[in-house]
């Protein structure tokens, strides 16, 4: 993606904004094949941040991007930049495992998530990006009786909320993944479990690219290298942010920074009921398919799919302490690869190709925060912890309405900062997905 | 693999330990407003770098003790006891 030389920026934003950018479709590349495909252009427009926005928003990440995009697409607020500290999606938009699903317990979340994968369904269309959605259905194995009692209590609460869920007896789920050990010998014997159908996997980089190229077009400012220093104060609130390149002030200013948020909340003289944790993942060797499922199992903490490309890609729990170093705990990397082996005999002799870990922002009920702070012209989008990649169209959706009404967006209502004062809790502990 | 020097036991490896959280944190009086026994249930400082935090060699002699540690580079920078003290 395109990241020129600072000096070079001028120049060649003046290039790029000369050219009519052509939407992506089947007939450009047939087009392009006359000139040797030499048509290609950047996807989006590298800018230089100006004094000052309608509304500044702090994170390049997934989140940050989608609502740029929502700012511009659906509020018609154009005089935006969204400061990126590294590159865009660079964080956890690029570290997650790439699984999209919306299987919650409770009705806000089901609302919240359904959204956002009902939005998933139609991105790729939306922003003339392919993301390469695939709804290849998400099990959940059951490993006992009492798991499976809890996942019929699941799957009908997915149901009564409108979300899709099917409950999958031992041999349905042995027919779905045949590389599964159905032999009953297993540490966790499987027996049973149920799947979402609509869950599925995303390709991560695409969501964010497409997103930032579909924001660039409508005019939005993309700004790479920025990191945010400090905040600019006056007697009412925030009104700018100290960055390494310049002074910006805005109106309004938008925190989506994961787990990253706690220093910018420490910044600007608050504090959030955020820890801040190591989230791990790997990829194996690529291999023929094998899997054309994700499969989950909480008692083995094995999260496992297989990518396009053939490689396994394996999600971890939480490492167990607080960790902003982005590698994870190796104890945590081995009682994942023996979770996985224990469900997955055959996948031991695959050498593993990468691990690494994002840092995630757990609050304690595993519910995210989108909406206004203490301070004011400061709102937040955080605390999706563990699940922040299936939320990205949702909390772009919400958080671009706050940020351009200055009001909760009615999916984002129940998912304020003072639930933690009130009482009011949403705890999707269980259905967070992966070990706590 | 990280590894914690218990007060009691010595060195040992991360998965005989759980981490309990920050420490050092006051419970308010009983009568304080909401948003004051909020603060103190839920919002945290987080910090990245110097953390103190309490954590129980579980899978071992079972007792707490207070590690200071690097929340980047997970060095150990000081252990000492529940109370406060150094042990």
């Amino acid at each position: 993606m395109p990241c020129p030389p600072q000096k070079d920026i001028a120049s060649w934003n003046r290039i790029i904004l000369s050219e009519t950018r052509s939407r992506y479709s089947a007939w450009s590349l047939i087009r392009g094949a006359l000139s040797n495909q030499r048509h290609w252009r950047h996807a989006w427009r590298a800018a230089s941040p100006k004094p000052a926005y309608d509304i500044v928003i702090i994170g390049g990440g997934g989140h940050g991007l989608a609502t740029a995009y929502y700012l511009a697409q659906n509020h018609g607020i154009r005089n935006v930049a969204v400061l990126e500290r590294g590159w865009i999606g660079g964080g956890n938009t690029g570290r997650n495992t790439t699984i999209v699903r919306s299987n919650y317990l409770y009705p806000e979340s089901a609302r919240l998530y359904d959204f956002s994968l009902k939005l998933y369904e139609g991105l790729s269309q939306a922003l003339n990006f392919n993301i390469m959605l695939s709804q290849r259905g998400l099990i959940t194995l059951a490993h006992s009786r009492h798991d499976l009692e809890s996942m019929s209590r699941w799957a009908n609460a997915m149901l009564m909320n409108g979300v899709d869920a099917r409950l999958l007896s031992r041999e349905q789920v042995g027919m779905q993944v045949p590389f599964i050990d159905m032999s009953g010998a297993s540490r966790f014997p499987i027996l049973g479990g149920f799947s979402q159908p609509r869950a599925g996997t995303a390709r991560h980089d695409a969501v964010a690219w497409g997103y930032a190229r579909a924001a660039s077009d409508l005019g939005i400012d993309i700004v790479q290298n920025c990191e945010v220093q400090g905040f600019l104060k006056d007697d009412k609130g925030i009104v700018g942010v100290k960055t390494n390149l310049r002074e910006i002030r805005a109106d309004r200013i938008g925190i989506a920074v994961a787990g990253h948020s706690s220093l910018l909340a420490n910044m600007a003289g608050f504090r959030l009921p955020v820890t801040s944790y190591a989230l791990q993942a790997m990829v194996s060797e690529p291999i023929k398919p094998v899997l054309d499922t994700v499969v989950l199992s909480p008692a083995t903490g094995a999260y496992v799919s297989q990518s396009d490309k053939g490689e396994m890609v394996i999600g971890a729990g939480l490492d167990h302490f607080p960790s902003y170093a982005q590698r994870g705990s190796f104890a945590i990397t081995q009682s994942t690869i023996a979770g996985t082996l224990d469900l997955f005999p055959s996948f031991s002799r695959l050498p593993l190709l990468r691990q690494w870990a994002g840092i995630v922002d757990v609050v304690h009920d595993s519910s995210p925060i989108i909406g206004s702070t203490p301070i004011g012209g400061l709102y937040i989008n955080c605390g999706w912890g563990t699940g922040g990649f299936k939320a990205i169209p949702v909390g772009g959706w919400t958080f671009a309405h706050v940020l351009a009404t200055g009001k909760s967006h009615e999916l984002s209502e129940p998912f304020q900062l003072d639930r933690f004062v009130t009482g009011r809790l949403i705890d999707e502990a269980a259905a967070s997905g992966i070990a706590h | 693999m990280m590894q914690l020097d218990c007060p009691w036991c010595g060195m040992r490896d991360e998965p005989e330990f759980v981490c309990g959280g920050t420490s050092h944190i006051q419970r308010p009086a009983l009568e304080v407003p909401d948003r004051e026994w909020a603060e103190y249930l839920f919002f945290r400082e987080n910090p990245k770098g110097l953390h103190h935090e309490r954590w129980c060699h579980i899978f071992g002699c079972g007792r707490w003790f207070n590690v200071s540690r690097d929340t980047v580079t997970h060095a150990v920078v000081h252990v000492y006891g529940i109370d406060g003290r150094s042990s």
